[in-house]
């Protein structure tokens, strides 16, 4: 595709949760909790309000579509506020100190009085109906030319554990949001600038690690299309392929929308009752519906069921809607006869709706309010592929591909939080930020400072393992060593089944301190990892642990009993030595090795057996 | 430059950011102004500047409430409190400023339950509430219930609900339900308990009790409301919904919710079972005193010449031994005094230690387990409805209104 002849534009919304002690309006600790932990639960319902300029937000009123119940599980690491029965702590200065950080790496200017908001969210997945959020910065600048527009500092939402349950722990924890100005043309510059902002957000070093932490909105149009925001990318690798998909699928409705007018298409607003058709139909869905409601699409024939996504078609939109009311979703006669519903079945329903050959016949069934909600979500759905794309926030499918969520929020979602006060950001605070120094930055240090290779720097300097490496590095253990244990040998093991995540840091630094100190032998590392794994969680100091594993895998061996055991290795195969002369290093090698079984560096062995080689040959 | 009015366009510059947006009001100096994403921010005056003043929109059309004439009647009494309240968006706080039908036209579903005339006597925080008021508010639910509605809905703040229920209990009898109704959690916001219990204070309104009580959340689930004996209930936490308690009794009964479905206990007085009257003379000249450890008994010289004082006492209704001539001598010179525990809990007997006997000896009531502020108000009723001093101390030791138990339940 020629992304530039479209007029493609993206910009990107990173939400990062930060890795603060407390919450950002309570004092309850940023940890997630399992479900199985839970102390409690409780249930409440959510109504949308009017706002600030008496109207109700439309992605509110949207989700109003539905009365649900919703559900909390609650911890003993939340409190009265994760409840919505406290008022709101003042905004925690150690998150607002991080914010302001990324904010002067992102060369941003602070506003100068932070005010804090409410915006609506009636989702379920904040107790409160609103989420906490504050502008704090505006116009930053990113290489390449495009621009941050802000950040904000917000609470994080809570975790849904299934349909209307939530879970309360994450709930508050802070949460940073950068917006970028649509300012990105391809899809892979989308990718790029979200992996340069993920690398300044964890130049920090104070954000959280690991999946569902950091999360990308992705805003997409085309000239002839309108902006859609896709949330919940979770993937870097992901994000241009979503970028395309969303490229992908405005063509497709625009094309759709230029056959519709060309066929002079129109939605007939008549909903027709076609229940007593389906009296005596095969499809489960249709027999045990108390309604069947029909809706006739003229001039739609073969359209809704086009693809304009992998996986995707205007029908499948259509269906999107419909859910809206509760029902499971649509039949279309573009895919019919299927699920039960004979061709006959269909012939009786097109000429009982009086439908022409190039019209499409959408059915809904459920219970007759619920049937009604759903046929006039068709229509209007409907109606907008009469003008093309329409302004949607989007959730992102498996594989890149979304699915509709609710309309564009308005700014009528926003109304000041009036139980937090402002918090004024006065030159003195902001000048004594301190920039961290970038990851990328990190890497060419290592390269230089501990001659380390650049491929593993890199994966040093980007890894979560980076503050215990320069803590390694800091006691005097090798950086490569240190840096070869954190990252290759950890993952080996990891990948033949062992658990090394359950191996203190503490305990993996008394590890290499040992190996250093020559007490272990650098080759026993992946013995004594495996050990400390087994065993971890029982008592004990890490160095304790540490030496009680050394001596399980191999009692120490002295310099004095190596050399006995080279020196008898060697007298064993002198014929063989003779032989092969300097060339029997190899090989002996691999014997003494597998006497000593890792308990003396290999460094030693080698050293020993090489004098004890010269002695014999000379 | 012209002085900027709220809904001004202005440009906001700050370093190299120009943005417009819409201005808000000046708080402390700095300006707010709400950005097109719907964020305020507060900026130096300075570096805001004036673009255009939008045409005046016309107001958006309030919508009328269509009644349903087949449903009973109730009367909506606003005074005020968090149930009515709103953002101000001038100074930032929460005010109380909506009418009795501007809550109705925010909960449409108590168009099912009944119909409804309001009626707004106040619009303050209850902080602010007076005797005035009490005596006010117990006329206007009189005037009511003479008109023949079904029953009364006071929409009340609610840090002192339970003392405006209290009184209006002592100063009517009435053969409908009054209830008293607040919320815990603002009505702008989409978790606001102020729905619900409406809704549920509105099927107990037009139901089958006959006596005022507070209906408020009964957990921290919307699954149901109690209904509180007006004497006996009090707020119980800042903060939570179900902060109402009943106390030293179980509540008169709850309500389900979602299905608005009442069950009353045995004890609820119900439908029918009195005559409208209206007593409603008040002694204001009265007192409610916490004693701590310590306290200097010259603190009473404030008191003098009140005609009646309620000491919060300790324990069993105790105060320091050094206080009871100061004691002796306010209720020589007229003032009753009577003593209720600060434990809120239990029943007062001033016959177990020497301090309590000395106390009674030097003429102090006991208050029986009547809860510090229902004795507060029992006690303005009483002395403004009875002159007589013996009189006065046999009432107060008589259950006039659910406020005395004869019997303390384990």
């Amino acid at each position: 595709m020629d992304y530039g002849k479209l007029g493609l534009k993206a910009g990107i919304e990173i939400h990062q949760q930060l890795d603060t002690a407390e919450k950002l309006f309570c004092r309850c600790p940023t940890c997630l909790r399992d479900v199985s932990e839970r102390t409690g639960e409780f249930y409440r319902y959510l109504r949308a309000t009017e706002s600030e300029l008496g109207e109700i937000d439309r992605a509110a009123r949207e989700e109003m579509k539905l009365v649900r119940k919703f559900r909390y599980y609650t911890y003993d690491t939340v409190c009265l506020a994760e409840h919505d029965e406290e008022p709101p702590s003042p905004m925690n200065p150690e998150a607002l100190e991080v914010c302001l950080t990324i904010a002067k790496m992102l060369d941003m200017t602070p506003v100068e009085q932070v005010h804090t908001m409410r915006k609506l969210v009636i989702d379920g997945s904040n107790t409160s109906g609103f989420q906490r959020t504050a502008l704090v910065a505006l116009s930053g600048a990113l290489p390449g030319g495009c621009r941050v527009e802000t950040i904000c500092l917000e609470e994080e939402a809570a975790q849904r554990v299934e349909d209307e349950t939530f879970s309360l722990d994450r709930l508050g924890i802070p949460l940073v949001e950068i917006t970028t100005a649509p300012c990105m043309r391809t899809p892979e510059a989308v990718q790029e600038v979200a992996g340069h902002i993920g690398m300044i957000l964890r130049s920090t070093g104070r954000v959280k690690r690991g999946l569902g932490t950091i999360r990308q909105d992705i805003n997409v149009s085309i000239a002839d299309g309108a902006r859609v925001e896709i949330k919940g990318v979770q993937e870097l690798d992901l994000i241009a392929e979503v970028v395309r998909r969303e490229v992908e699928r405005q063509v497709n409705l625009v094309e759709i929308r230029d056959e519709l007018r060309a066929r002079s298409a129109r939605v007939d607003h008549t909903v027709v009752d076609v229940t007593a058709l389906f009296a005596e139909t095969k499809s489960a869905i249709l027999k045990k519906a108390k309604a069947v409601l029909a809706v006739r699409l003229c001039g739609f024939a073969g359209l809704v069921g086009r693809e304009i996504q992998p996986g995707r078609r205007l029908g499948s939109e259509m269906s999107d809607y419909a859910k809206k009311c509760g029902v499971g979703g649509i039949f279309h006669t573009d895919e019919l006869p299927a699920y039960g519903v004979t061709a006959e079945e269909v012939a009786r329903l097109r000429e009982f709706v009086r439908a022409a050959e190039n019209d499409c016949v959408v059915i809904v069934a459920a219970g007759r309010e619920r049937a009604g909600c759903a046929a006039e979500q068709v229509m209007i759905r409907a109606e907008m592929a009469l003008s093309g794309v329409p302004e949607e926030t989007r959730k992102m499918l498996e594989e890149g591909s979304s699915a509709y969520m609710r309309p564009l929020p308005g700014a009528a979602r926003m109304y000041p939080e009036t139980d937090v006060f402002t918090v004024a950001i006065d030159g003195g605070l902001w000048e004594r930020i301190v920039i961290p120094e970038l990851l990328t930055a990190r890497a060419e240090r290592f390269v230089r400072e501990f001659g380390l290779d650049e491929g593993l720097a890199r994966q040093v300097a980007f890894s979560e393992r980076l503050p215990l490496f320069e803590k390694a590095v800091a006691a005097g253990v090798r950086p490569n060593l240190a840096a070869r244990t954190l990252l290759a040998t950890c993952r080996e093991l990891a990948r033949d089944g062992v658990d090394v995540g359950r191996v203190s840091e503490e305990e993996i630094l008394a590890l290499l301190s040992a190996v250093e100190g020559g007490r272990a032998a650098k080759e026993a590392i992946p013995d004594l990892l495996t050990e400390l794994a087994k065993t971890a969680g029982d008592a004990g100091e890490p160095g304790v642990r540490v030496d009680a594993a050394i001596e399980k895998m191999g009692p120490a061996v002295s310099q004095a009993d190596v050399e006995a055991i080279v020196r008898r290795i060697v007298a064993e195969r002198e014929a063989f030595a003779r032989e092969k002369g300097m060339g029997a290093l190899g090989p002996l090698m691999g014997v003494v090795m597998q006497e000593l079984r890792g308990s003396v560096d290999g460094k030693v062995i080698s050293e020993t057996l090489r004098r004890e080689l010269q002695r014999l040959l000379s | 430059m012209e002085r900027l009015e709220t809904g001004d366009l202005v440009r906001y510059t700050n370093g190299g950011t120009a943005l417009t947006g819409t201005y808000i009001a000046e708080r402390d100096g700095m300006a707010v102004v709400k950005l097109e994403s719907g964020y305020n921010i507060g900026a130096s005056p300075e570096k805001i500047e004036f673009v255009e003043r939008p045409a005046p929109q016309p107001p958006a059309g309030a919508g009328v409430v269509v009644q349903n004439p087949d449903l009973p009647e109730l009367a909506v009494i606003s005074t005020g409190g968090t149930i009515a309240s709103r953002v101000d968006y001038r100074s930032g706080a929460v005010m109380s400023q909506f009418s009795a039908s501007d809550i109705l036209r925010a909960i449409p579903e108590l168009g099912d339950v009944a119909r409804y005339r309001d009626r707004q006597i106040a619009s303050i925080l209850s902080e602010n509430m007076k005797p005035a008021l009490w005596r006010e508010l117990a006329r206007a639910v009189y005037d009511e219930i003479r008109t023949g509605v079904t029953g009364v809905i006071v929409t009340h703040g609610t840090d002192t609900m339970a003392y405006s229920a209290a009184a209006v209990r002592f100063m009517l009898k009435t053969p409908v339900p009054i209830v008293f109704v607040g919320s815990q959690r603002s009505a702008d916001r989409p978790s606001s308990d102020n729905a619900m219990n409406t809704l549920c204070s509105a099927a107990v309104a037009a139901g089958d009790l006959g006596e005022v009580a507070v209906v408020m959340h009964a957990t921290t689930n919307d699954d149901r409301c109690a209904i509180h004996r007006a004497t006996r209930v009090r707020k119980m936490h800042t903060s939570r919904r179900d902060s109402f308690q009943s106390m030293g009794m179980e509540p008169l009964g709850y309500v389900d919710y979602p299905s608005l479905s009442v069950t009353l206990s045995d004890e609820a007085v119900r439908r029918g079972a009195q005559e409208p009257e209206l007593h409603d003379a008040l002694e204001e000249r009265c007192a409610l005193l916490h004693f701590y450890p310590g306290m200097p008994a010259s603190v009473l010289d404030v008191f003098e010449g009140y005609a009646g004082l309620v000491i919060s006492g300790t324990g069993l209704g105790h105060v320091a031994t050094d206080w009871v001539p100061k004691v002796r001598e306010m209720i020589e010179d007229g003032t009753t005094v009577v003593m209720t525990s600060q434990c809120l809990h239990g029943r007062v007997c001033d016959r177990v230690y020497n301090t309590g006997r000395d106390l009674l000896a030097a003429g102090v009531v006991e208050g029986e387990d009547m809860l510090p502020e229902a004795a507060l108000v029992k006690l303005m009723w009483v002395l403004g409805n009875e002159r007589d001093p013996e009189r006065a101390k046999t009432l107060i030791e008589t259950d006039l209104a659910g406020e005395i138990r004869r019997r303390s339940i384990p």
